[in-house]
């Protein structure tokens, strides 16, 4: 039905996808899957007419196609769920349902009668009882994603691709979103499920391919491929493949030692988190193990109050610490690193000087004045230290590259001196001189005492990096690696093991 | 990913863009200078120049406000009708001394300030809005409070009018000496980076640790002090309080001072020189066109164009 | 008055989703649309008992009158707010189609009613343009915009020396002045407008883009609803709107008078918002801001008849009441965007 073949889409500076094929047909639910940056979402978009591909041919029933505008792909037969819920919330449920056709009578105004009871029919079709006349935002979110559902299906549409359709969905809900897309199959409309939730894919999904860095790793059945199997595929790693260590620069073990630096227990957040409990001791790196959307920097973020739970609590050396408040959070001594360095960590316009002295600024000032002097012996101090390339102190943060951006982060948070550091994919986009140094320095901070959380979706530099390994899935911890279980085997493993369907 | 997107070269265009943004003010006030001393008869004296200073003061000092405000990415809209407060309340409260006038006056802006950063801080009303409502009422305020115009006749007013040290009038040393505050302020104080790093990416400066609603309020109470004190200055210059028509369009010259002077409206920078360059371009622009007897709707038209072409080059520039 | 768009019904049961929230969602949707419905009738009830000029037929017709001409301004701002926009240059319109019009009555009522609209028009789609497809700041431009009109109107009037007169005997005037059924031809024309605005917004296809335009931007694109156009199309509507408002006053005065207008666009975002339009788009109705209008010209009465309130008080209260519409609009939206 649609097909790709040796599809290529390069953006400055990488190469997002190189040479893909893949194909989707008719009665058939294709799981696309792959970590972050394994091309997946390029893949849609170039498929869906958001991207224009560098390279490569698009078959389109038989016929070699280009779309221009998301809109042509629409009009052409193919349909995207977005992760969020791409509606107006404030319009009708038929509204939304029939934005752009109405159907209209006299006057060429719109017929609501017949909207509506066209809209009911659509949504009965699926399986849905839903009053077309309420408005989009009353109804729950996988009420919603229904709506889109139907939308995209009314819309003759002859292939329906979801993007992680589930994320926010109840477990009921799952279980009407699986019947549609059951009766779809029926229909013959082939749908191209995306999702990290393994035992979705193996409910739902005939068919899947596996990308990582861009390229196509594996395309197949999906029941011939076991859990274990798909996880290293995605991960890049062979089960056999025994590596010596060496390859990260982290040195191994730490003297850690004494009371937890950090005691964080039961950490809930509806469709989040589910009682996640972490503990760090001061000269410990832990890490967070999981797929992505397991968590992971949820956990993170929450520990941090950056993302105000529903409940559990949160311990610094001893003393408790208010949770959902950044400011509490930092001057108890913890510092996050975020997973989105652009948008959340950096502030671009700034010079490197300013965002170092950024989080420390009060500390550094006098009667509301900053002390430049005190500013730049810190900033010198650490642009030495953690050896960040820059033209200068005044140079703008957004012009660094990534490794120095994130060396700069580091420098933020060390000039508080923290007692627990939050590092969330700190080795993401930066190179491989700049990672190595990024380790080296995670090392060094660990043994001066520091307590470190490390999040990677790098499994070497997970393993060999952390002391523990809390592994999570779906949004809860299904494992805890110590020792001499600290393995990629026994993490691999981990993430695989059935069940825990926590929602 | 896009890590050698940022290390690459600015292109050409967008380098001019640049360029233009940030010395283009500058520029700008040069070529007007020139061609008046070339082209306008008594352009150059003494008494003409301190005609054209006593006029922008009063407008430098509101953009000074709305160029932080503009920096922490929002706006301003108040800024008029706060100096038609300021002027309804000096003139209710000069009987106990233009000090306590003056501080009454400026308590006032700073209440207004104080509403709306709260209004916007607090409860998360789009900065506009939030200043659009206070723009209603607060005008409304100081007509009630003084339903006409009243002639101030005191001699302190009339010195800070009309009076001057070593031949520079009062106002403009005014309006200088807090330029060089709200320079200083933006350029050494906690405050003042803290809202440029609020201004350029509110989600790094939350997830930092910023006292981000305590800095946006300071921000709307430091426009409408800053104001307030406009309001004063110009009730002092016209030796009257004219609450109904005191301050009107005022929030759109001040914007054009700020986004001419190279600002960008997306917040996370601040450049005061080129405020004080940018109203002083809107003064002379006035001053050359009606020098040369046009008449004064083209100024509007002129000063409207100005805006629109200043807004575009900063978002051509912003696309990257 | 139109009840065109009388709220659907939403009794049918509803299976999906929870109760007490959505109980308490339908109930503040209610306080929104119905809310200044309430306060209308409750000022006009207390003006009534408290001033016996108040029910006179004189002063109705009055109220009705000035209602009339902010009214069909606040006609067109409803759409552009409902698109998520903002148009500051309709009190310059309004005097500017004011003038043009008292000018062009000298060449016949058609020049008179097409020359504002035409240039008004004009004025407005270069607002659309700019800001639908140059993507600037709609308060920005419709700021300059605001300015420029002002310019264009002192520049044709001499810089506002100049007063064109309407020929009290031409068909033109009699637009402003006659009445039919006892009531003024201006209100008739401003009810016809509303009942066509409520049809076109509520029930063409346009009305749905505008709605979904101002609701999710994003999505709408991805809708296939044609953004750009739809956003041209209300600032191209509010700059007539606000031409043919001024004409019609310049009708009723017999004369293109050059000071009014300031502040009218004020007056005419708080009446759209205060009828329950949500100033951040998406969410509006036209009977609503009908009701605005009314609202804030029965306080500006009431300020009026007692004789010791100055008519200042008439900003103080649509100030409030404009912060306090906003204050629940945002508190509103973010419980739901909670739930």
């Amino acid at each position: 039905m649609l097909s790709v073949s040796s599809l290529t889409k390069t953006f400055p500076g990488a190469r997002a996808l190189d040479g893909v094929d893949f194909a989707a047909r008719p009665g058939e639910v294709h799981a696309l899957i792959g970590e972050n940056g394994a091309g997946k979402s390029t893949l849609i978009k170039v498929l869906t007419g958001v991207y224009q591909p560098d390279e490569g041919e698009i078959v389109f029933g038989g016929e070699p196609v280009r779309f221009a505008t998301p809109l042509a792909a629409q009009h052409a037969g193919i349909s995207t769920i977005y992760q969020e819920v791409n509606l107006v919330p404030l319009m009708s449920v038929a509204r939304n349902l029939f934005l752009g056709r109405e159907p209209r009578g006299r006057l060429g105004l719109i017929d609501f009668r017949r909207m509506h009871r066209e809209a009911d029919a659509a949504l009965r079709s699926l399986g849905l009882r839903i009053d077309v006349r309420r408005p989009l935002r009353e109804l729950g979110v996988g009420a919603q994603q229904m709506v889109a559902l139907a939308r995209a299906v009314s819309v003759d549409a002859r292939v329906v691709v979801m993007d992680e359709p589930t994320s926010s969905l109840e477990p009921r809900e799952v279980r009407t979103l699986f019947g549609v897309i059951r009766m779809l199959k029926e229909r013959g409309i082939a749908v191209v499920y995306v999702s990290h939730r393994l035992d979705e894919l193996y409910e739902v999904c005939d068919t899947v391919t596996v990308l990582r860095d861009g390229k196509l790793v594996h395309t197949g059945r999906i029941a011939d491929l076991d859990r274990l199997r798909l996880v290293s595929l995605m991960l890049g790693r062979e089960m056999s493949e025994v590596r010596s260590e060496g390859l990260t620069k982290f040195s191994g073990d730490h003297e850690a030692g004494g009371e937890p630096v950090l005691d964080a227990r039961e950490l809930t957040v509806r469709h989040v988190l589910h009682e996640v409990s972490v503990q760090l001791r001061p000269g410990e790196v832990v890490g967070l193990g999981g797929l992505l959307g397991s968590g992971r920097s949820e956990t993170a973020k929450a520990i941090a109050g950056a993302l105000p739970p529903d409940s559990g609590t949160v311990v610094v050396a001893g003393a408790a610490v208010r949770t959902g408040s950044t400011p509490a959070a930092i001057r108890a001594g913890i510092s996050l690193l975020p997973e989105d360095r652009k948008a959340e960590g950096i502030v671009p316009g700034l010079s490197v000087r300013e965002n170092i002295a950024l989080a420390a600024l009060p500390g550094l000032s006098r009667f509301g004045l900053v002390d430049d002097a005190r500013v730049d012996r810190i900033v010198d101090t650490f642009i030495k230290r953690l050896r960040i390339k820059t033209s200068g102190p005044y140079q703008k943060v957004g012009e660094l590259s990534g490794g120095n951006q994130q060396k700069v982060l580091l420098a933020r948070w060390l000039a508080m001196r923290p007692k627990v550091l939050l590092l969330d994919e700190p080795t993401r986009g930066i190179d491989v001189g700049a990672k190595a140094e990024v380790q080296r320095l995670i090392d060094e901070l660990a043994d001066e005492g520091l307590g470190v959380l490390l999040i990677s979706s790098d499994m070497e530099e997970l393993i060999e990096g952390s002391d523990r390994v809390v592994v999570l899935k779906d949004g809860a911890v299904v494992a805890e690696l110590t020792g001499d279980d600290v393995t990629e085997d026994r993490l691999l493993h981990a993430i695989a093991a059935e069940g825990g369907d926590h929602d | 990913m896009t890590d050698l997107a940022l290390r690459r070269a600015p292109a050409d265009r967008e380098r001019m863009l640049g360029l233009l943004q940030d010395y283009g003010v500058y520029a700008g006030v040069t070529v007007l200078i020139l061609a008046n001393i070339a082209f306008t008869p008594h352009f150059v004296s003494a008494e003409n120049f301190r005609t054209q200073a006593v006029q922008v003061a009063p407008v430098l000092i509101v953009a000074l406000g709305m160029a932080l405000a503009i920096g922490s990415e929002g706006v301003d809209l108040s800024v008029g009708s706060v100096m038609a407060l300021a002027t309804s309340l000096v003139s209710l409260y000069l009987g106990y001394g233009p000090w306590i006038a003056l501080i009454v006056a400026m308590l006032g802006g700073a209440a207004v300030g104080l509403a709306s950063g709260s209004l916007i801080a607090h409860i998360g009303v789009q900065p506009i809005v939030a200043t659009l409502a206070l723009m209603v009422a607060v005008r409304g305020i100081a007509l009630v409070m003084l339903p006409q115009l009243k002639d101030v006749r005191d001699p302190g007013m009339a010195t800070l009018g009309s009076g001057d040290l070593l031949g520079i009038p009062y106002l403009v040393l005014i309006a200088a000496a807090l330029a060089l505050l709200v320079g200083f302020t933006v350029r050494r104080t906690t405050f003042g980076r803290q809202l440029l790093a609020i201004g350029d990416s509110r989600p790094a400066a939350q997830l930092a640790g910023l006292p981000v609603r305590r800095v946006l309020i300071l921000v709307y109470i430091c426009s409408g002090v800053l104001a307030a004190i406009a309001g004063v200055l110009a009730t002092a210059r016209l030796q009257a309080s004219d609450p109904t028509s005191l301050g009107n369009l005022m929030e759109l010259s001040a914007i054009t001072a700020v986004v001419v002077g190279g600002t960008p409206l997306s917040g996370g920078r601040i450049r005061v020189g080129g405020t004080v360059a940018g109203a002083v371009l809107i003064q002379l622009l006035t001053a050359t066109l009606i020098k040369h007897d046009l008449p004064p709707s083209w100024t509007q038209i002129a000063q409207a164009v100005v805006i629109v072409l200043a807004v575009y080059a900063a978002r051509e520039r912003g696309k990257r | 008055m139109t009840t065109v768009q009388a709220r659907e019904n939403t009794s049918s049961p509803a299976e999906e989703e929870p109760h007490g929230a959505a109980r308490a969602e339908r109930l503040s949707a209610l306080a929104q649309q119905h809310g200044a419905l309430v306060t209308l009738m409750l000022v006009v009830a207390v003006a009534s008992f408290g001033f016996d000029t108040f029910l006179t037929g004189d002063n109705l017709e009055n109220m009705a009158v000035s209602s009339a001409f902010l009214a069909v301004v606040a006609l067109g701002m409803t759409f552009v707010i409902v698109t998520g926009g903002i148009d500051l240059s309709v009190g310059s319109l309004f005097a500017l189609g004011g003038v043009l019009a008292a000018w062009g009555s000298q060449y016949g009522t058609p020049v008179a009613l097409l020359l504002p609209l035409a240039v008004c028009g004009l004025i407005g789609l270069v607002n659309g343009l700019l800001i639908a497809r140059a993507r600037l700041a709609p308060f920005i431009v419709t700021l300059a915009a605001m300015l420029a009109a002002r310019g264009i109107l002192l520049s044709i009037t001499d810089e506002g020396s100049t007063t064109y007169l309407v020929d009290e005997k031409s068909f033109f005037a009699r637009l402003g002045q006659d009445k039919l059924l006892g009531v003024g031809v201006p209100v008739w024309i401003t009810v016809a407008l509303f009942v066509l605005g409520a049809i076109v917004l509520r029930r063409s296809r346009f009305g749905q883009y505008v709605y979904a335009v101002g609701g999710n931007e994003d999505a709408a694109a991805l809708m296939g609803a044609p953004v750009a156009r739809t956003k041209i199309a209300v600032y191209t509507l509010s700059g007539l709107c606000a031409g043919l408002a001024g004409a019609l006053n310049a009708a009723w005065l017999v004369s293109g008078v050059t000071i009014l207008g300031t502040g009218m666009e004020l007056e005419a975002i708080s009446a759209v918002v205060i009828g329950g339009t949500l100033l951040t788009g998406g969410f509006g109705f036209i009977s609503g801001s009908l009701v605005g209008v009314l609202l804030l010209k029965v306080i500006q009465n009431v300020i009026n008849q007692i004789g010791s309130l100055d008519s200042a008080y008439q900003q103080v209260v649509s100030g409030s009441f404009l912060a306090v519409v906003v204050i629940a609009q945002t508190w509103l939206g973010r419980r739901r965007r909670m739930l």
